[in-house]
């Protein structure tokens, strides 16, 4: 069964190729999409069998210098698998009506379809080999779809420079940690690295390696600097699969290492990843909730989700080194659970977006708003996706929340200083970051969806076209269904990494008996059914005796000069927020006065600039940069050309490797 | 002032209110919807802010209209009845109808002060339009210059009927 | 067990629907007391809203739908919350999530259906409002959740009927340090997403002072009925659980007539003294400048963090 999933996955992505290259530019859509479509239900299937218990293997008996090519998935890779094949299908769907252009080229649909094949192979993998061949193909295929579109602008050229540099940094950090583990190992297979036995330096550096290689390609701050400018500049359809599948490989590494390689005796290790996750979901929140670029704010979200997923990584693994199995499964679980309720609203929310930016030509939400009365579709399935992105109750994102914080608030029982500071610390930050979302989340539905439009892209917008929207519609459901039948996923994610104290109760439920807390979304929503139709019976009744009455204008203290202009935008919603953290964000603001030629105490203009940027960015990455810059230019020295200079480079380093060898 | 003082000032003072008058009768043509509660929203059309002392008055702890149910509102959208004072001058000509377009129905119009009822002394001013009854319907007029805060609770009385 | 419990929770929110207006109009009347006044009367409230429900609702061009369904959504998700908290007595449905991270969750869905009506009004002044609005629930989460999480801690668990139970039990542990600095967190808390003195002044004219008062400045008729409903329900829902969190006694611990007719009798109780409480309080406060609430709500985290500091000495010890 696994076998047979794995290969058809290949020989679709054969196809795939085949038609995107021979079919000409009308029909390429229409018929490559479907296939790529097919590829992700086929991972999505494995996956599903590989969760079931199903064992299989495909070994490609190739002669590579480092060992054969084992692809067997584990319960674990199969939920990855299931995940990203579930994504990649409805992103897949989506891109059949979205793409135009450029992203509708022979390369765009080659490279789409070899990503996804790639990411669906990164969690089937079962030795080192085939996981980084697989990890630089994802690599490198995402690299050519961010510069698809709009290739000559320099913000997409820079993104697409930037993401590169940190791809090749993670991967070097993933070589250099699993070359040190297979050395130690004897073996590059995973099996043999489960069950080794480490000698603790080596086991620290590779720790540390593969940590930083997996933070980097999950957007882990402060290795998260590709994140928020290249899924911005990707199509639409790209960004969804890069933040709501690509990143999740990243904690899958993190989990492999944590939880099966590297299973941690010491409480520094833990507490690192516990440290990254904190800074990172803090920070990423704080980011997008001053952000005006749409797809910028769901770029630093997708960070502060994945620092929550770290975080409950972090919690599962020192409170299972502290013995408290039970609530480290939770941890582990709601760890999972997140990764399941990202996948759902994130794609949502990128797939609408896309479908924001193609009806106006805009991502600024400065720019946007009224699109709710044009675009009724997309307005309800951004809306559910930012339900589940701000975790509140009836979506698959609260129940995740819920289980993250019954982990953490059961979690410091014992006499442990350790665990009394780190739980409350966790909670605070989960619970900052919770609030914060909720206000970004409103900003972006609110400014987009509602009032009137403050641009003339805004006033023009359409709806999408059909496979859009059905692309836009399965996302929804997901993140609704997935969160009124919680029970299921929990028995999903139980079966995925083996744990026992996690469960479904009742009209699937969800039940976790090791902290003994239920929670029953669906009778939740009934008591919400039940006590709502006594005040929508009298709201209706009243509506047929006093009907709404148009008229002419909005209350605006009766101005005669009333202007979509004067509606509060993005930046003004977030400015307090902007304020009261101005210290962390460090916003560069600029008022430039142009006085009036007759007299100085006239004004004639004034121009105020405000400039977010990351700060990590600014204050970590380009000094850096500009120190190897000049550390670069002082090097030409060396290479001045002059013969006697190279004649004596050869001679020293003849003299060094003497000296080297008779020692 | 401290805190003690503050508290030392309550206790001492108690109740200013001054007792009820007795209580006139309701205006003819009062919807019966704003029987008992009455939400005023107060519009400026071009006075002297004679006519506001009294209002700010009338709504003091001494005469206490609210005790009969009479609330100034910030927005007409939550308002009755709209409560305009001053000769309706060519800046607030346009605000005063939107103020009044934007009161949702049933609604009234007190003119209050002789300015807003016949313009007053400012009648030939080249900056008057009229008197507010030429701009919109008036409803229930309030004399005086200016009123007295007694007129001013007995007509809002008329209204609410309490 | 299960027909009890659902007797009990509509017994709750009839309760709650016909206290909570008599509860703001008696806090009205203290403060109008205090400042030498006569008042309105405490029926006043129940006077307004019938005239709203009687008055037409104006729909202005660009206004959708969120104008209509968000009030409503305020008012079920009070309703919700008033059926969910233990304010009458402690008998839970089996399987219905009476946690308290549930509460909360239930809470800023009212939170966010009222901060959409605000954008929805497509002034400057809705979203300002809505704008401060979401900036003071964003800081005042970190602090509910972190004194909820004090507060579970003695019990070992997050179910609102198990914590208000244990305190009925044991009545000394209201009193305990833990409780004491999360009750006083909370209280901060639910000062600031009331939108009461000193965080928000619930009766301002001025619009650049306004919070709560901004966002619903476009709405008449029924949609303004409902979301005045919608928030005093939440305050009495709110001030109920600080009730009885603070004061569990004369709760109906079984559903019978003669305790629920005592539990209900002493919800009134905790509420009017509560009311008058925070009333007398309003009278001396001034409204802090906008800029300085996070100081405040810093400082209620601050609060709400030694409280678990405090349940973990006394668990370990």
């Amino acid at each position: 069964m696994i076998a047979t999933g794995l290969l058809t996955q290949v020989a679709l992505l054969a196809l795939a190729i085949v038609l995107a290259l021979a079919t000409p530019v009308r029909y390429r859509a229409v018929l490559t999409g479907p296939v790529v479509a097919g590829i992700g239900l086929a991972g999505a299937l494995t996956g599903w069998a590989a969760l079931s218990g199903a064992h299989g293997s495909v070994n490609v008996p190739v002669t590579l210098p480092l060992g054969p090519v084992t692809l067997a998935p584990t319960p674990l890779g199969g939920f990855f698998m299931l995940v990203i094949g579930a994504v990649g299908s409805v992103c897949a769907v989506y891109a059949i009506g979205y793409v135009h252009g450029p992203s509708a080229s022979k390369t765009s649909w080659v490279a789409l379809a070899t990503f996804l094949t790639a990411m669906q192979l990164v969690p089937a993998s079962a030795d080192v080999v085939s996981f980084l061949l697989a990890w630089e193909l994802m690599a490198v295929t995402s690299t050519v779809l961010v510069l698809t579109e709009h290739a000559d602008r320099p913000s997409v050229r820079n993104a697409t420079l930037w993401y590169a540099s940190m791809t090749q940094l993670s991967f070097f950090l993933l070589l250099v940690g699993f070359a040190i583990l297979s050395a130690q190992a004897g073996s590059t297979q995973f099996v043999a690295l489960r069950a080794a036995e480490w000698d603790s330096t080596a086991a620290n550096v590779a720790f540390v390696s593969l940590l930083l290689g997996f933070a980097a390609k999950a957007g882990i701050v402060p290795l998260h600097v590709w994140l928020p400018r290249a899924h911005p500049e990707a199509p639409s359809h790209v960004s969804a699969l890069m933040s709501a599948a690509m990143v999740k490989l990243g904690v899958y590494g993190a989990i492999l290492v944590s939880t099966e390689f590297l299973v941690s005796r010491t409480t520094w290790w833990s507490v690192l990843i516990l440290a990254l996750g904190t800074v990172s979901a803090v920070y990423g929140i704080l980011q997008a909730s001053v952000a005006s670029d749409i797809k910028r704010l769901l770029a630093f979200s997708t960070t502060e989700n994945i620092g929550l997923m770290f975080l409950a990584l972090g919690a599962a693994s020192l409170l299972r080194a502290y013995e408290t199995t039970a609530v480290a499964d939770v941890a582990l679980a709601a760890c999972l659970l997140l990764v399941l309720a990202h996948a759902a609203f994130k794609t949502t929310l990128f797939l609408g977006a896309g479908s924001i930016l193609r009806a106006t030509g805009h991502r600024d939400l400065d720019l946007l708003g009224g699109l709710g009365s044009r675009m009724p579709l997309t307005s309800v399935t951004f809306g559910i996706g930012a339900l589940g992105a701000a975790a509140l109750p009836l979506t698959i994102g609260f129940v995740a929340e819920w289980v993250l914080l019954q982990a953490l608030i059961h979690g410091a029982g014992s006499h442990n200083r350790i665990l009394a500071i780190t739980m409350p610390v966790a909670v605070g930050a989960v619970a900052l970051t919770a609030g914060l979302a909720l206000m970004t989340f409103v900003k972006a539905y609110g400014i987009a969806f509602l009032a009137r439009p403050r641009s003339e892209g805004a006033s023009r917008a359409q709806e999408s076209p059909a496979s859009m929207r059905l692309a836009l519609v399965a996302g929804a459901a997901l993140v609704i269904g997935l969160g009124l039948v919680p029970g299921l996923t929990a028995d999903i994610v139980a079966v995925a990494a083996g744990l026992d104290g996690v469960g479904s109760v009742g009209l699937a439920g969800v039940d976790l008996p090791g902290v003994s807390a239920t929670l029953d979304p669906s009778l939740l929503l009934l008591l919400g059914i039940v006590l709502a139709l006594p005040v929508v019976a009298v709201s209706v009744r009243n509506a047929r005796r006093r009907p709404r009455r148009n008229v002419d204008l909005a209350w605006g203290c009766g101005g005669v000069r009333v202007s979509p202009r004067m509606q509060y935008t993005a930046t003004s919603y977030a400015e307090p927020l902007s304020r009261i953290f101005d210290d962390s964000l460090r916003p560069e603001r600029d008022v430039i006065v142009t006085h009036s030629t007759e007299a100085r105490y006239l004004v004639e203009r004034i121009q105020y600039r405000q400039r977010l940027s990351d700060v990590f960015e600014s204050r970590l990455y380009l000094p850096v940069i500009a120190t190897i810059d000049r550390v670069g230019a002082a090097a030409k020295n060396l290479q001045n050309g002059k013969i006697n200079f190279y004649l004596a480079y050869s001679f020293v380093a003849f003299l060094v490797v003497l000296m080297v060898v008779s020692l | 002032m401290t805190l003690r003082s503050v508290v030392r000032l309550i206790l001492a003072t108690g109740k200013i209110a001054e007792p009820a008058p007795p209580k006139p009768d309701v205006m003819s043509g009062r919807p019966p919807e704003l029987a008992g509660t009455v939400q005023i929203r107060h519009v400026d059309a071009g006075s002297c802010n004679g006519c506001e002392v009294e209002i700010a008055n009338a709504f003091g702890p001494v005469y206490d209209v609210e005790r009969y149910g009479a609330r100034l509102v910030a927005s007409p959208r939550h308002a009755d009845v709209v409560l305009v004072t001053g000769v309706v001058t060519h800046n607030m000509k346009e605000p005063l109808t939107r103020t009044v377009e934007a009161t949702p129905r049933p609604r009234l119009v007190i003119a209050l002060g002789d300015c807003a009822r016949n313009c007053g002394i400012f009648a030939d001013a080249y900056g008057a339009v009229g008197a507010v009854h030429e701009i919109v319907d008036v409803d229930l007029e309030i004399p005086g210059c200016p009123p007295t805060p007694d007129a001013i609770v007995s007509a809002l009385r008329s209204v609410t009927g309490r | 067990m299960n027909g009890g419990a659902s007797v009990l929770a509509l017994i709750q929110v009839l309760a709650m629907a016909v206290l909570t207006p008599l509860l703001v109009g008696l806090m009205r009347q203290v403060r109008a007391r205090l400042e030498g006044r006569a008042g309105a009367g405490v029926l006043q409230p129940w006077r307004d809203l019938r005239k709203l429900f009687a008055k037409e609702p104006l729909r202005a061009p660009g206004i959708s739908w969120v104008q209509a369904v968000g009030p409503v959504v305020l008012v079920v998700s009070s309703l919700v919350l008033c059926s969910l908290i233990p304010l009458v007595g402690t008998v839970a449905f089996p399987g219905l999530p009476d946690d308290l991270f549930v509460v909360v969750g239930v809470l800023l869905i009212g939170t966010v259906a009222l901060a959409l009506v605000g954008l929805d009004a497509g002034s400057a002044f809705g979203g300002m409002g809505s704008s401060r609005h979401m900036t003071i629930a964003a800081l005042v989460e970190p602090t509910v959740l972190v004194s909820i999480y004090a507060l579970s801690v003695p019990i070992g668990s997050s179910a609102l009927s198990r914590i208000v139970d244990a305190r009925i039990q044991a009545p000394a542990s209201v009193a305990a340090p833990v409780s004491l600095l999360a009750m006083v967190s909370l209280a901060i808390a639910v000062i600031a997403e009331t939108s009461r003195m000193p965080v928000d002044n619930p009766s301002t004219h001025l619009e650049l002072t306004m919070v709560h008062e901004a966002m619903v400045l476009e709405s008449s008729g029924r949609d303004l009925g409902w979301l005045e409903l919608g928030s005093w329900l939440r305050l009495g829902a709110l001030l109920g659980l600080i009730g009885t969190l603070t004061v569990p006694f004369g709760m109906a611990v079984e559903v019978a007539p003669v305790p629920v007719l005592v539990g209900m009798l002493t919800l009134a109780i905790r509420l009017a003294v509560l009311g008058a409480v925070l009333a007398t309080v309003e009278v001396f406060l001034a409204k802090l400048r906008l800029f300085r609430v996070p100081e405040l709500l810093a400082g209620s985290f601050v609060l709400a963090l030694l409280a678990v500091t405090a349940s973990y000495l006394t668990v370990t010890v």
